[in-house]
């Protein structure tokens, strides 16, 4: 057997945000890329520690967001930010499209972090975040590190592919 | 026969692809994955994938809305 070289190639992405909608995209692309051999390395930063949360409850506002169109009945909703703003709409919205996740056969965010453990996606949460907004590494999820800056930019620049999200 | 078969029906980007992922370690090298999909834009993602690990798509054919693909276990 020849020696194991280690040639894969690498990503990292600065997860910024903790919306619901917003969770998807570098969860998604973390564990692709690793089913295709790719060494991936998130870096969890204000609003993104939030899908590093034990208890994940992630919502979605329609607030200020123009596209946001929900699929009913054969049609397209949006909603008039007057109406976004009232107690409870965005709970419905969440509630929404989570029955919308579910229908259309999309994982959970639950579904896709516990990928992301299972290949080894390597998940830093920025400790400034914690200090600044008073959580605990013990609010986290296990197997996640702590870092900054440096931590992230070490990794960042031997990286193949640096996304911010 | 493929070695192994995978129902991925009804599932969306990017579980199919994740599925697939996992059930090929279950198949020996040089054996074959069989993964059954209705997700359409799976046609585009499995070549991509395949393309990029070095595993072989041996066949990508759809009949009535179930799209079938037939990976090689290589890499």
């Amino acid at each position: 057997m020849p020696e194991t070289v280690n040639n894969a190639k690498t990503m990292t992405i600065i997860v910024t945000k903790g919306s619901l909608d917003w969770a998807y995209p570098p969860l998604i692309l973390a564990t692709t890329a690793a089913a295709m051999g790719v060494d991936v390395t998130l870096f969890f930063t204000f609003y993104g520690l939030e899908i590093l949360k034990k208890k994940l409850d992630l919502q979605v506002t329609a607030l200020g967001n123009a596209a946001m169109k929900m699929p009913v009945a054969g049609m397209h909703m949006a909603m008039p930010n007057i109406v976004n703003m009232l107690p409870g709409v965005d709970a419905g919205a969440t509630m929404m499209m989570k029955n919308l996740i579910k229908k259309k056969g999309v994982a959970s965010i639950e579904e896709l972090r516990e990928a992301a453990i299972e290949s080894d996606v390597r998940m830093i949460a920025c400790q400034m975040t914690l200090d600044l907004f008073e959580y605990n590494k013990a609010d986290l999820i296990d197997g996640v590190t702590l870092g900054g800056a440096a931590t992230y930019m070490e990794q960042a620049l031997k990286s193949d592919i640096n996304l911010f999200i | 026969m493929a070695d192994k078969t995978l129902d991925a029906k009804g599932l969306n980007c990017p579980l199919p692809i994740l599925r697939a992922k996992k059930s090929l370690k279950e198949v020996p090298a040089g054996g074959t994955l069989e993964v059954l999909a209705t997700d359409p834009g799976s046609v585009a993602d499995f070549a991509a994938f395949c393309r990029t690990t070095g595993n072989e798509l041996v066949e990508s054919t759809a009949d009535s809305g179930v799209y079938r693909f037939i990976i090689k276990h290589v890499a």
